[in-house]
Formats: C-alpha cells, structure tokens, sequence
C-alpha cells in the first residue's frame, strides 16, 4: 500500500522537523508545506502547535491555509491539530500575541467552542510536562488510541486549553491541571489532541502511528 | 497529575559527549543524539545538552545538533551554555530545542530573560544558577563560570528576579555538592522552590538513589537532574524512576 502523504501545516512559527520526522517514522509520506495547493491535494493534513493563537490565526487567514484547511476538513480529509493546531479548529479563542486580555480572536470554527486560558494562584501556568490521559467512551472509541491505555502520560506545553463549552460528545480524553479540559477531541475526520505526540516518547509515537495506519490508510 | 521528571544532562564539548563511555551497547557513545536517545529508552522525560565548547564563537556545531536532536529524540530537550543574546537563543529554538538554558549572559543582562520570554515564551526559557553557600549560614551566593567568578549576588535573590523577569524555570547546581556525590543541598534546593512560582530542577551532588527523592521530597524540587550516575551506569533512569516511586512520587513509568 503506498504510504499516505500527509501535509503538515508550515505557518512560519517554529520548527517542524520532529512532527515531520515523527509522521514519516510510523508511515508517512510527510512533508511541511505552507503552500494551500500542496495542502487541498494531500491525503491527511496535520496542523502542528507553535505560536499564539491570534498571530497563528492571522497568518492561517492571510496565506490562504485557513481556506485549503477548512475545504480539506470539509471534504472528509483525515485532520490533526496539534496543541494550537487544536485550539485553531474551535470557534475563538483569546490568546492575543501581546499576552493581553482582550476580544475574542476568532478561530477555524470547525467544531464548537472557545479556547480560553489556564487559571490557578497555587499551579503554575503554562502546564509544562508529563500528564495523565483519561479516556472518554469516545475516546475508547477512537482508533488514535487504539494499545493508549487508561492514564498514559503525554508530555504538554501550553497556557490555553478547550472551555467547557466545547461538546461532550467530541471530547475522546481529558487533563487535569488547574481545572479539567478536554485534552482530545474527535468527530468525524476531525482529530485533535492537546498534548504533543512527537515529544510524547513511544506513547505519542503510538497515536501518530494509528493516526497514519489506522486513519489516514 | 503532573510528574516529576529525571533529567540525564550530556556535556557536549565540539559536538561530541565529554563523560559517559560506560553506558550501554550504543554503536557510538559520543554522540549526544544516540545517547539521549538511549536515556529516552530508559524513560528520561527530557534531556539537558550542555555545550561547554571553550571557544562559544563557533555555535554551528551545537546548531547542528539541535536540529539533528528534533529530527531523532521523541522527547523535550534543552540546550544550554554559551548564548550571549537573544539572536543566539533564537537560532537554537529555530534548530528545534524546546529550551534554552541561560547562565552567565543573564546574570550580566538580566533584561535578556525578559526578551527570550516574550521572543519564545517563559516554557522555553530556563534560568541556569551556580550557587555556592557562604560560610555556615543558610545563604548561597551566585557563581559564574563553573564556580571560578563569584558575583556577589545572592541565589535566591538572583532567582526570584529570574522568575519575575520572564525565565519559566530554575537550573539550580550547588557549587558545593557537584561531583561529590553527597547529595542536592536540599536547604538551598527548597528555599529557591519556596521563593519562585516556576519550576525548579535540583542539580549537583546525587550519589544514592536516596538522594533523588530527597531533592523532591524534601528539597521540593519539581525535577532532578544528573549526569555522571547515568553515564557510568550507577544507576538506570528507569531504576531512580522506580525508586522515586516507591516514595510516593508521581512518576511516568508507561515508558
């Protein structure tokens, strides 16, 4: 079977290389690209997490990706988002790129909900490190966590997470840090995970890997 | 919950590892890459490169394996030593390190702090510390080039301002114990933890699987790092995980 060839979203943020790397290690055919052509013919899109929201959303919108990404999620294309990758899929956010509190910026609105900021006195914020995943009975469902047991941890790096007006029947795991969020969510074509699976160890490497065999194929 | 982490740290001299040759059937024990990747086998939750290359001038070596690292090791790692400006930070995060780690630069021009932290964000921005106690009292002092400058800076001054400046976590090394494998100076350990709302991670001293515990049990450190008890076998990843454990410690054993 030819291996799926999966575009991984390149919105000028960061670096790509070892979700790039991950996806080729369990099958893909995996490429960076910022070109919206390269991403309406590919077999599977990954959109990874590096940035603000506001600034990720800017450049999505501007580029032309915002539209290649919403005509792909529509047509039925399997669909990743990664940590901002996953907070974009929502309807607004309000992480501005000066840090301020402010309006509402608005997201891909391929599922709904908001994405808001972790609040805590006593936790420190951003959530850095190695957390738990609990399993929804979507998730349990869900073929990216096919051989992920109950409790596995992930490694995490963010400030923002889903609000709890996200829907429940989306939500395949959730988190606790300062407050319980959706750190999964699921529906239809649509994947997207909080947490990041190329720096999750072999766990991570496990969902990556169901995402392109089980998914993508 | 959030875990504790172990963190094996490589000293990286012209792109090659300085210590640990005694360390499992790697093809090549000097290179840093497989070496992390073997610690990443083991369970390490992250990996510290520390490049002490004499000359900082040449950096393209310690560019390399940053980006080499991104493409090869499936967990966080930080490169520290040797950055002097924020371009220089910037060019490590864009090779792919998740960290920076500031030392001396920052003791120099703390405002540097500030500017990493608003350039990547606090998570990718820690705060190394040398500090070494002053005579018997409960008060360490800030130390620059591996403990040869002293500053005259108190420690736990220097990391609050650290953390108040834009750094997202404390390296904290004791002068004192590093090498003697005595254990972390847990005094020094849990007044810099009390003193900061970011994470700090004990270095210097370890010798006993003891001692790791202590420096989150008692130093409440939020991780705990070493080098030479990894390197030369003493002890596996997998095994302090275990034992820290055992104390009731929230680890990552799925690995």
């Amino acid at each position: 079977m030819a291996k799926p060839h999966v575009a991984v979203v390149d919105y000028h943020k960061g670096n790509l290389l070892s979700v790039v790397r991950s996806l080729s290690d369990v099958g893909a055919d995996a490429y960076a690209t910022d070109s919206p052509k390269e991403i309406s013919r590919a077999d599977a899109v990954v959109v990874p997490g590096v940035g603000a929201f506001e600034d990720a959303m800017a450049f999505l919108n501007e580029s032309g990706q915002a539209e290649a990404i919403v005509e792909a999620a529509n047509r039925g294309v399997p669909f990743l988002g990664i940590c901002l990758g996953l907070h974009v899929l929502f309807e607004r956010g309000d992480e501005r790129s000066d840090g301020m509190e402010g309006e509402w910026i608005e997201g891909l609105s391929l599922l709904p909900g908001s994405v808001t900021r972790l609040e805590s006195g006593r936790l420190k914020v951003p959530h850095v490190g190695w957390n738990q995943l609990h399993l929804t009975p979507h998730g349990r469902e869900c073929a990216l966590y096919e051989g992920v047991p109950e409790g596995a941890n992930v490694y995490f790096t963010h400030s923002y997470a889903l609000a709890n007006d996200v829907d429940e029947s989306v939500v395949t795991t959730r988190s606790h840090y300062t407050r319980s969020f959706a750190s999964g969510v699921w529906a239809n074509n649509i994947y997207g995970v909080q947490f990041h699976p190329e720096k999750s160890s072999t766990t991570g490497l496990t969902i990556l890997r169901n995402f392109v065999q089980k998914v993508c194929s | 919950m959030l875990t504790k982490r172990v963190i094996p740290c490589l000293d990286v001299k012209d792109g090659r590892v300085v210590k640990g040759v005694n360390f499992v059937d790697l093809v090549d024990a000097g290179d840093p890459v497989e070496l992390a990747r073997a610690y990443d086998a083991e369970g390490a939750d992250e990996v510290v490169f520390l490049d002490i290359t004499a000359t900082s001038d040449d950096r393209h070596t310690t560019i390399d394996l940053a980006s080499h690292a991104s493409a090869e090791l499936r967990i966080p790692y930080a490169v520290g030593g040797g950055f002097r400006d924020v371009a220089g930070m910037r060019r490590m995060v864009a090779a792919g390190a998740d960290k920076v780690s500031v030392n001396s630069a920052a003791v120099k021009n703390p405002q540097l702090l500030t500017q990493a932290a608003a350039a990547f964000g606090s998570q990718a921005v820690i705060c190394a510390i040398d500090a070494k106690r002053k005579g018997k009292a409960d008060e360490w002092e800030v130390y620059l080039a591996g403990g040869r400058i002293a500053t005259g800076i108190d420690a736990v001054e220097w990391a609050t301002e650290a953390a108040r400046r834009g750094a997202g976590e404390i390296l904290l090394t004791s002068m004192d114990r590093d090498g003697t494998k005595e254990g972390f100076d847990l005094a020094l350990t849990r007044k810099v933890a009390r003193a900061v709302p970011i994470p700090v991670i004990a270095s210097g001293g370890v010798g006993t699987l003891e001692h790791f515990a202590e420096g989150v049990l008692e130093g409440e450190a939020d991780a705990v790092l070493a080098a030479s008890v990894f390197h030369f076998g003493t002890f596996s990843i997998r095994q302090v995980k275990e034992y820290m454990a055992s104390q009731g410690i929230p680890m990552r054993l799925d690995f």
